[in-house]
């Protein structure tokens, strides 16, 4: 085996992406599960349902639409500067990402505290005596919600693992699975958003 | 599929770009329509919108357009099931 050969290391990206979508199925039947709750619901109590959804900032939701589908547009293309090996244009996109995911959770976190300032979180006094159909409103919005925002925490954390791994030459114009598959995953944060968005925002 | 077993296919920066502008105007639209009130017709926008937004993010931003036809018909055949399982499972309450 000749030394300046390094492929002992098992590198298989076709492999990993394949993995990478498997897992993303799962993740769609998680949130799938979600929305077929809330559109059972939906339908039994129309109209506590579309009084909840008033309450709902859409101006904020709209915001936060743009500002995760301009992250996915940055992270997409940190792949296509790996790939030029443009480093430092790779770190400096994947940057922008991280800084968009920020601005999407401070937004978040404007929008749910500012219910929670009107007592309007799932399990309080205000909320149990509400109808029931906005009792389940306000449930899923924050099961709904918060789970997405749980996944644009973890794909923060991946995207600051892709910015060490891109400095250190790791991931580099060869070898690109990681930031690919931390890409796939990043996008498909946002293809939940665009389904949420309308959903709980926008059809009152 | 020219690009299979060569090259990775590298997508231009414009391109993004150009996929990030449509989808903004798409945004734009579902928010407008949803704002004229149709009733049940604006969910129906709403959704529709929002499934032309998936696929562009599905074939541009996610690079299915350039994978090997197994990744594309995988991808393709779970979005079909997904969906009837959402709708089925959906028909099966309203009709009991």
């Amino acid at each position: 085996m000749n030394t300046s050969v390094a492929h002992t290391e098992h590198y298989d990206p076709e492999g990993s992406k394949i993995g990478m979508w498997l897992f993303l199925f799962t993740e769609m039947f998680l949130f799938g599960g979600l929305f077929l709750v809330y559109a059972v619901f939906r339908n039994k109590y129309s109209a506590d349902f579309h009084h909840g959804a008033l309450e709902l900032n859409a101006f904020i939701g709209a915001i936060n639409t743009v500002v995760l589908l301009t992250s996915s547009m940055t992270v997409a293309m940190s792949i296509t500067a790996v790939q030029k090996k443009n480093k430092r244009l790779a770190i400096n996109l994947l940057i922008i990402t991280i800084l968009l995911a920020l601005v999407f959770m401070v937004n978040k976190y404007f929008e749910w505290s500012h219910k929670f300032e009107y007592k309007l979180y799932p399990g309080s006094p205000v909320v149990m005596n509400l109808p029931q159909g906005e009792i389940l409103f306000y449930g899923l919005y924050y099961m709904m919600t918060g789970l997405h925002a749980l996944h644009v925490l973890i794909g923060m954390v991946l995207l600051t693992v892709n910015i060490f791994k891109v400095k250190s030459g790791k991931v580099n114009h060869e070898r690109h699975s990681l930031i690919e598959n931390s890409g796939l995953y990043w996008h498909l944060v946002d293809l939940i958003w665009i389904f949420l968005f309308p959903l709980l925002y926008l059809v009152t | 599929m020219t690009m299979e077993h060569t090259e990775r296919h590298i997508t231009p920066f414009s391109l993004f770009a150009k996929v990030l502008i449509v989808l903004l105007i798409l945004t734009t639209v579902s928010v407008l329509i949803t704002e004229m009130h149709f009733g049940a017709l604006s969910v129906a926008v709403a959704l529709t919108v929002a499934s032309v937004k998936v696929s562009l993010v599905l074939i541009f931003f996610m690079h299915l357009k350039w994978e090997n036809t197994f990744l594309r018909l995988m991808v393709a055949g779970v979005f079909i099931i997904f969906t009837l399982v959402i709708i089925f499972t959906f028909i099966d309450y309203l009709l009991r």
